[in-house]
């Protein structure tokens, strides 16, 4: 439905996208993971049509967008940073693309009305937009760009201005949302987390190429290469092959026993804990434990991996 | 994206203001230069006027009077600044709205109060002159200084206090040199007001004082040397042109070197009761100082013999001697003209202020918008006449001349009123309006227009406040038969006698009261802080 092909853009020097393809399908989330600096703000500009592509183009329903100013693309696009009009009211924010369309009046303020309900903004029409919390403010933009039923939704790291909590329960709204409106959407963020949350299929883009595209599933079974391992949070990388933490086990010993290193580190990651481990050839492994009863730092463990969770590359 | 709409827009954003700068402020300037510099036909020395002993005089008191107003006007005004750049207290947003209030007084208003307050004899003189002159300008070292003052974080001169610098060290070391930008440019703005100061210094002057800005009209209105009028507004142009480009300069110093702590993190509530002494203190006598004259000034435009009464006010409804109008057709003028005035200085500057907020637009246009503010009022008056003086444009037979010129005085200002609101609208704001479907148009009028709305208003509360008080220009056009306010108010004091003199207090109090009210509502409208 969406197709960005060999998408290039300079500015100056600087090479923010380097042929960049990427596919969204109809009624598709998918979510463009990567680290900044690695031109995925740039893809949804060019989409957008905010930023002319050097080459390469984008087509909507086998539409070449390229003589389409923004204004008539018909997409949707919530900022960062909210973005919002700070000399309108929340409902007039929310009107403002179906005034742009020509919609009637009365036509207007019910979807207004409509939208602000779905995004749990109901009765917030006549308020200042100044006066919203950073939550709230993201909801209208949501249902600003959403109002005028845009082809596709572009979001450019919609959750990054938040903070943590706000951000899992707006991340929650959002899923449901798109499952519900069965939107084609496209999702630009930096958060893994996230990126796996909302995407039905996640692409990894890198110095302006989307080096993978691919479910959850399949990006955690085979990243394409280390760094994407890497970039997944899958630390265990050398010599072309990946061990997943979770296929580690990690005895402790008593002294003596011989074993394989020492625990360096240890940290919690919700119902996990990543142990370090220290190999006696000096190499470093990381695993996930769930057990409550796991090494402390400094003690010395024996190792065994679970050969299924070997990847090659 | 650049449709032939967008660019007509653009083209006319610079085209127009372009045009009416080089018809009426460029060419009278160039006639002003021709008459200087040619006599008979052919080029001529003004070495003669340069050399006169009586130029050197005026110039010399010129360059003193200013430094000595600046250095006055910052005496007056830096103990207030500091109060209000460290403290914060209840009614200080409103102490920094008064403050403005003698700033932006006709100067004709402000030499009228130090002429009702100050005691015979010094009523008129140079210490006049220098305690009009602080009165006027003490607001741009307030509001300057105390705005950059309160950007500092606290916690440098912290830092420094706990490495070992005792209290004056660390103001002497640390927020001294912090502060020094905004000390430059304050100084150097009030420098340039005094310096062009033309109002104040001809009526507080009286005969012995003359500065170059009062001795142009003097020797065009009085002696009817025009080629000496024209030698010395040469003089004054580079002299003026030094101090504005040294003021953009600065300016351009201060604006790189603002901390960026916001208010509520540095300014903190007077604890001890010195700190809470200093603060009363200080405001109390910039009360004073400010309050005093103008409340004297209304005090005499009622004394009638040893009471109380409207003689004075009832007075301006009938025909004087002093003028070919009543005074009260006068303020009626000057209702007009202002009017015309504003709606000049507010299209051609706010079209203006689109090009220089435009990064694209002609870089040059934004020093030229400048311009008219350095070449003083009384140089374009004096311009106007020599320039305009046969048809198709005779200043004599055209009253639009009058609004003309004060827009051209009020345009600078509505230019740095309204770009700065353009240039700060986020670029993303137009995106966000293009993806929802509005067009290059569409999100001028939707974004742009609104958001620049308030500005253009309070733009306008100013432009109006400015042409309503223009005195050095307008007394230049201004036909004896359709005299505006302040010219009637100069009119009256060069008459002898009591009723002359009531009437002329009674008049500046009108004038004051009607430049009240429309900055007040400009206040209405949410302007936080001034242009300054």
């Amino acid at each position: 439905m969406l197709r960005a092909e060999e998408v290039t853009v300079r500015f100056g020097e600087r090479v923010a996208l380097a042929g960049a393809t990427l596919e969204v399908a109809r009624d598709e989330v998918v979510a463009v993971l990567g680290a900044s600096g690695s031109g995925k703000s740039t893809l949804l500009r060019v989409i957008a049509g905010l930023q002319r592509p050097d080459s390469g183009r984008v087509l909507l329903d086998g539409e070449d967008l390229a003589p389409v100013p923004p204004h008539r693309r018909g997409v949707g696009l919530v900022f960062q940073e909210h973005v919002l009009f700070h000399h309108m009211d929340v409902a007039s924010n929310v009107a403002f693309g179906l005034r742009m369309r020509g919609d009637a009046g009365r036509k207007i303020a019910r979807r207004v009305r409509e939208l602000l309900e779905l995004v749990g903004l109901h009765g917030f029409e006549r308020r200042s937009v100044a006066t919203l919390s950073g939550g709230e403010q993201q909801r209208v933009a949501l249902a600003r760009a959403l109002a005028p039923e845009p082809r596709v939704l572009l979001l450019d790291e919609p959750l990054g201005s938040l903070d943590r909590p706000l951000r899992e329960r707006l991340l929650e709204d959002l899923e449901a949302l798109f499952r519900e409106l069965r939107v084609t959407a496209l999702f630009v963020t930096h958060d893994q987390a996230e990126a796996f949350a909302l995407g039905d299929r996640v692409a990894i883009m890198r110095e302006g190429r989307v080096v993978q595209v691919g479910t959850p599933d399949e990006l955690w079974a085979h990243p394409a290469d280390t760094d994407v391992a890497r970039f997944l949070g899958l630390a265990n990388v050398r010599d072309g092959t990946v061990v997943r933490p979770e296929a580690v086990t990690v005895r402790h010993i008593g002294a003596g026993d011989g074993g394989d290193g020492v625990v360096e580190s240890l940290v919690r990651h919700g119902p996990t804990v990543r142990l370090t481990v220290r190999l006696d050839d000096g190499s470093q492994l990381d695993a996930a434990v769930t057990s409550l009863e796991h090494p402390a730092p400094g003690e010395r463990v024996s190792v065994e991996i679970d050969p299924a969770g070997i990847v090659r590359l | 994206m650049g449709s032939d709409p967008s660019r007509l827009w653009r083209t006319a954003t610079y085209a127009v203001p372009l045009a009416f700068l080089a018809l009426f402020f460029a060419y009278p300037l160039l006639s002003i230069l021709e008459r200087g510099l040619r006599a008979d036909g052919s080029l001529a020395s003004p070495l003669g006027v340069l050399t006169d002993p009586l130029t050197r005089d005026v110039v010399w008191f010129t360059f003193w009077q200013a430094l000595a107003s600046t250095a006055l006007t910052f005496a007056v005004g830096l103990p207030a600044a500091y109060v209000l750049g460290r403290f914060a207290f209840r009614g200080r947003s409103v102490v920094r709205a008064l403050v403005v209030v003698p700033f932006v007084l006709p100067t004709v208003v402000v030499a009228l109060a130090f002429l009702a307050v100050l005691p015979a004899g010094l009523e008129r003189g140079w210490i006049a002159i220098l305690i009009a002159h602080a009165f006027f300008n003490v607001a741009v070292v307030v509001l300057v200084v105390s705005t950059f003052w309160a950007s500092l974080d606290r916690r440098t001169s912290e830092v420094a206090a706990t490495l070992g610098a005792a209290p004056a060290r660390n103001f002497r070391e640390i927020t001294l040199p912090l502060l020094a930008p905004s000390l430059a440019a304050a100084s150097s703005i009030v420098f340039l007001f005094s310096f062009t100061s033309f109002g104040i210094v001809l009526i507080l002057g009286g005969p012995a004082y003359s500065t170059i800005e009062t001795e142009i009209y003097n020797q065009a209105v009085r002696i009817f040397d025009l080629r000496a009028a024209a030698i010395l507004s040469i003089v004054q142009l580079i002299c003026v042109g030094v101090a504005v480009w040294i003021t953009l300069k600065l300016e351009a110093f201060v604006v790189v070197g603002a901390g960026p702590r916001s208010e509520r993190d540095v300014l903190r509530k007077p604890r001890t009761s010195r700190e809470r002494g200093l603060v009363v203190g200080a405001l109390g006598l910039l009360a004073v100082f400010l309050g005093v004259p103008l409340a004297v000034l209304v005090e005499r435009s009622i004394a009638v013999g040893d009471g109380y009464g409207l003689d004075a006010y009832r007075a301006l409804a009938r025909p004087t001697s002093a003028l070919l109008a009543t005074p009260w057709e006068a303020v009626w003028n000057s209702l007009l003209y202002a009017g015309a005035a504003t709606v000049i200085a507010v299209v051609i500057g706010g079209l203006a202020a689109f090009a220089v907020a435009n990064s694209t637009g002609p870089r040059a246009l934004d020093v030229l918008l400048m311009l008219p503010l350095g070449a003083s009022a009384v140089m374009l008056g004096f311009g106007f006449v020599i320039a305009f003086d046969r048809a198709p444009i005779d200043f004599r037979a055209a009253p639009w001349i009058v609004p003309v010129v004060q827009a051209l005085v009020a345009l600078p200002f509505v230019v740095r009123i309204v770009a700065p609101t353009l240039r700060a609208i986020d670029e993303r704001q137009r995106e966000a309006a293009a993806v929802l479907g509005a067009s290059p148009g569409r999100v001028r009028r939707e974004i742009d227009l609104p958001i620049v709305g308030r500005a253009l208003a309070v733009a306008a509360g100013f432009a109006f406040a400015i042409s309503l008080g223009e005195f050095g220009a307008t007394v230049f056009l201004a036909r004896p038969d359709t005299p505006t306010l302040p010219v009637a108010i100069f009119r009256f004091l060069g008459r002898p006698g009591e009723i002359n003199a009531a009437q002329a207090y009674a008049l500046a109090v009108v004038l004051m009261a009607l430049t009240a009210a429309s900055i007040f509502a400009v206040g209405r409208l949410g302007v936080r802080r001034g242009w300054v």
